[in-house]
């Protein structure tokens, strides 16, 4: 069984966009370590409210670790210390006795504060409204093998697509890079017969969006792919250099 | 071509290649000072050679296009980056194991770039500029100037730990420049992470072998001095 434990968890607290933030520490007790982090958040808000007090705002839905609705930059990492989850998978046995947990919003220019916690991505969606998406119907569900596709190319394809657009990757990155969203974006796609044909408009088209929404350079830190919650490889980005690239010497 | 300078892979792009010009620059220099500790009379004919002719000259300017190209497109990226990143910092740090040369390439490059100004005026300034200039100071003959300069204890410490500096730069910089020309996959990541560290360890130590044996040499020899 888990031990129930007593955290203080030092949450920044902004009100609005132009509000000045400030971190703010609450005491929390007996607390299980089955608890997920979002759940400890949860009963932290029935706190707060109880003492008639403001709760916390944070992003959540799914808390399965697949919507990627859920952010959180915990202790110096994008969904926390552990490896290949979101913070909804995220659990209190994580922690010491007595641990303070510092939890912050992503930090980027192109990500701003809403309120507490919370962050606006909207700049992921205007990265895939510029190209992340084939312009024709191709139809149903093809029959298995219809279509020939090596088994290397669909798993890499499917790798790719297992990006949930949270944005980690930008949160951990010291350039602010959307990179590794951009380029699993652009490869689930492109590794595929019915993406291949818009392959080199697509990474023309969804790089120039990111560039213009303030992400940064990427550097090859490599801080991303260690951080992402679903482990997608910066092998991603190298294709995308490699067609971005391709489409511009061959214009 | 203007996605070259108004896009970030295009700006990506001309760090890439210029870092691995200036990095196939370095192999060259390398096996040159190697003539050295082999041969002085070697060397002094390379040197002779390499003068103030005018294909030293054009290879010189276009050796000092790429780099100042490969110092300015770092410095934007950098600021860019900075901007990008925002004005907020997080206050529980980055606990993110990446490699620390990866993220203190700029630091680095300045470091280097501190270290080639020291250089040019120990050698380039007193033997092409000042052949260039028709001075008559010029020195044609570079093995007795590398003798004397690493006579120094100084110089010998100096050198040592731009080298040093330049390793570390080069186990990122070379298999980012195969990255971000999109050479790379999950099987290649391993192989060049691998090239990278030889290279930059072939090139260090290549580098290292006229400082560290003209210092041992004169430190046996009872002449060396402090600077």
């Amino acid at each position: 069984m888990d031990k129930d434990i007593n955290i203080k968890v030092r949450v920044w607290r902004q009100q609005g966009p132009k509000a000045k933030g400030h971190f703010e520490t609450y005491k929390l007790e007996n607390i299980s370590g089955g608890t997920s982090f979002l759940e400890m958040l949860d009963i932290l808000n029935e706190q707060l409210i109880r003492e008639k007090q403001e709760p916390v705002v944070f992003d959540n839905d799914c808390r399965e670790g697949i919507c990627g609705m859920c952010s959180l930059y915990i202790n110096g990492h994008p969904h926390g210390p552990d490896n290949l989850i979101t913070t909804c998978q995220l659990h209190i046995r994580h922690f010491k006795d007595g641990e303070t947990i510092t939890v912050e919003p992503w930090r980027s220019a192109a990500f701003p504060v809403v309120r507490d916690l919370m962050v606006d991505r909207h700049a992921f969606d205007k990265i895939i409204q510029a190209g992340g998406y084939i312009n024709v119907n191709t139809g149903g569900v093809p029959d298995a093998n219809a279509i020939p596709i090596s088994k290397l190319d669909a798993d890499e394809a499917m790798d790719a697509a297992s990006c949930i657009g949270c944005g980690a990757c930008v949160a951990a990155c010291k350039n602010g890079s959307a990179m590794l969203f951009v380029s699993a974006k652009v490869s689930q796609l492109a590794l595929l017969p019915q993406g291949k044909i818009e392959a080199k408009a697509r990474a023309k088209a969804m790089v120039k969006r990111m560039d213009e929404l303030g992400f940064g350079n990427c550097t090859n830190t490599r801080a991303c792919e260690l951080e992402c919650p679903k482990g997608v490889s910066i092998s991603n980005i190298a294709r995308l250099n490699r067609s971005f690239l391709g489409a511009k010497l061959s214009d | 071509m203007y996605w070259l300078f108004n896009s970030s892979l295009g700006r990506k792009f001309i760090m890439s290649i210029t870092g691995t010009c200036l990095v196939l620059f370095l192999l060259f220099h390398m096996c040159m000072n190697l003539v050295l500790v082999f041969s002085t009379e070697a060397y002094d004919m390379i040197c002779e050679f390499l003068g103030a002719n005018w294909y030293a000259v054009v290879a010189t300017l276009g050796l000092a296009g790429l780099a100042a190209l490969h110092i300015l497109y770092g410095t934007l990226l950098t600021l860019q980056n900075k901007s990008a990143r925002g004005s907020q910092g997080y206050s529980s740090g980055n606990k993110t194991k990446t490699e620390w040369s990866a993220k203190n390439m700029y630091v680095l490059g300045l470091f280097i770039l501190l270290g080639l100004v020291i250089h040019l005026c120990n050698f380039w300034y007193k033997m092409q500029f000042a052949e260039l200039i028709g001075s008559p100071d010029a020195v044609a003959a570079g093995s007795g100037l590398v003798i004397e300069l690493f006579s120094k204890a100084v110089y010998v410490v100096i050198y040592l730990l731009w080298l040093f500096a330049l390793w570390f730069h080069l186990t990122h910089g070379v298999w980012s420049a195969f990255q971000t020309l999109g050479w790379n996959n999950k099987t290649w990541y391993r192989r060049l992470h691998g090239i990278s560290c030889i290279v930059a360890t072939i090139i260090a130590i290549g580098f290292a072998a006229a400082p560290i044996y003209f210092g041992v040499e004169s430190l046996l020899n009872g002449i060396m001095t402090l600077y």
